[in-house]
């Protein structure tokens, strides 16, 4: 033990970048959650809109990942 | 046999040096010794193809009105796919590409699975060429529907000047529409599926070895510690077979949803 720390500072710039999507998805759950709460009929139509948008806002991070290991 | 990627393990095992996975615990050598080319992701795409088409084989052999176990399974995917992605997002006319949506579906789907399987533990689709193979049919698809509807021109016109904006717009918003539907949607649907499977075994890795590595290792006092990365493993295992699924699903219903682009007549 001789506090030394090894790894890619990629690895930091990842985690700060995942931030941005992380709120994207905490935004979009929460309003497909209040949407089914308000209409819960809507339970349908909403779930692919919100999985959609998950995976669209999710591609940001994942590029992010690639990237961090890429360069 | 290398089932288990040996080589980049070694140095874990001699050293009492921890050892953190990364991308070279993807890369296996050949499963018959040196100079053959079967690897063992090949091996997940062969075992996983035959067990697709043994499961369609039983579900549409001796295919009644009252269905069997099989059948039953069979046709639950295949309505799944025509009525929950499909359905909702192409509607009626989208009946013509069901059978390919499903075969995708499951193909991506099982590939996923055998990221949890175990012995296999391998997701075969966090190779890229796999989700790579499969975004290129999908943006051939797509594409060739929307030409086939529109004609060339029509088509691109339709993509890149959607009616009812102001003129000055169009400058910004013709190239972009053109590089984000040509260009951006098989790069974002490859990573997409590639790193999330690529990321989750990551962390598997990261658990169960670290795990292996405080209780065999280290010993004493952090070989009590080490139940926590074990129970986080086996937690995980069951989230990452949710996004396993999760993602098949996702990569299907941008397919089914750009197809559906395509057709349209008007944005």
């Amino acid at each position: 033990m001789n506090g030394e720390i090894n790894g890619s500072l990629n690895m930091i710039g990842y985690g700060l970048a995942a931030i941005g999507p992380g709120v994207g998805i905490g935004l979009i759950f929460a309003a497909y959650i209040n949407g089914v709460a308000r209409q819960p009929e809507a339970r349908g139509v909403l779930q692919g809109i919100a999985i959609l948008g998950f995976a669209l806002a999710e591609a940001l991070a994942i590029i992010g990942i690639g990237l961090a290991f890429a360069l | 046999m290398h089932l288990v990627n040996v080589a980049s393990r070694l140095g874990a095992a001699e050293g009492k040096e921890f050892h953190a996975p990364g991308p070279g615990d993807f890369e296996f050598p050949p499963l018959f010794g040196d100079g053959t080319f079967f690897t063992k992701p090949m091996l997940i795409i062969v075992l996983g193809s035959l067990a697709i088409a043994a499961l369609f084989y039983l579900a549409s052999r001796r295919a009644s009105l009252v269905p069997a176990k099989a059948q039953f399974v069979g046709e639950s995917v295949y309505g799944f796919v025509r009525n929950g992605i499909v359905g909702d997002s192409i509607g009626r006319e989208g009946r013509r590409f069901v059978p390919l949506l499903t075969t995708m579906f499951v193909f991506i789907a099982v590939m996923n699975l055998a990221g949890i399987i175990p012995v296999l533990q391998l997701p075969a689709t966090s190779k890229i060429a796999i989700p790579l193979f499969l975004a290129v049919i999908s943006w051939a698809v797509f594409n060739y529907v929307g030409i086939q509807r529109h004609g060339f021109v029509g088509y691109f016109k339709n993509m890149m000047f959607p009616p009812g904006l102001p003129k000055p717009i169009y400058l910004l918003l013709a190239p972009l529409e053109l590089f984000s539907t040509v260009i951006i949607r098989p790069i974002t649907l490859t990573l997409r599926l590639t790193l999330n499977m690529f990321a989750g075994h990551l962390v598997l890795l990261v658990c169960i070895l670290g795990g292996e590595y405080l209780l065999i290792e280290k010993g004493g006092a952090l070989a009590a510690v080490s139940a926590v990365p074990f129970a986080f493993s086996i937690v995980l295992t069951f989230f990452e077979a949710f996004v396993q699924v999760l993602q098949a699903y996702v990569f299907v219903l941008l397919s089914a949803l750009y197809i559906a682009g395509a057709l349209a007549d008007e944005h």
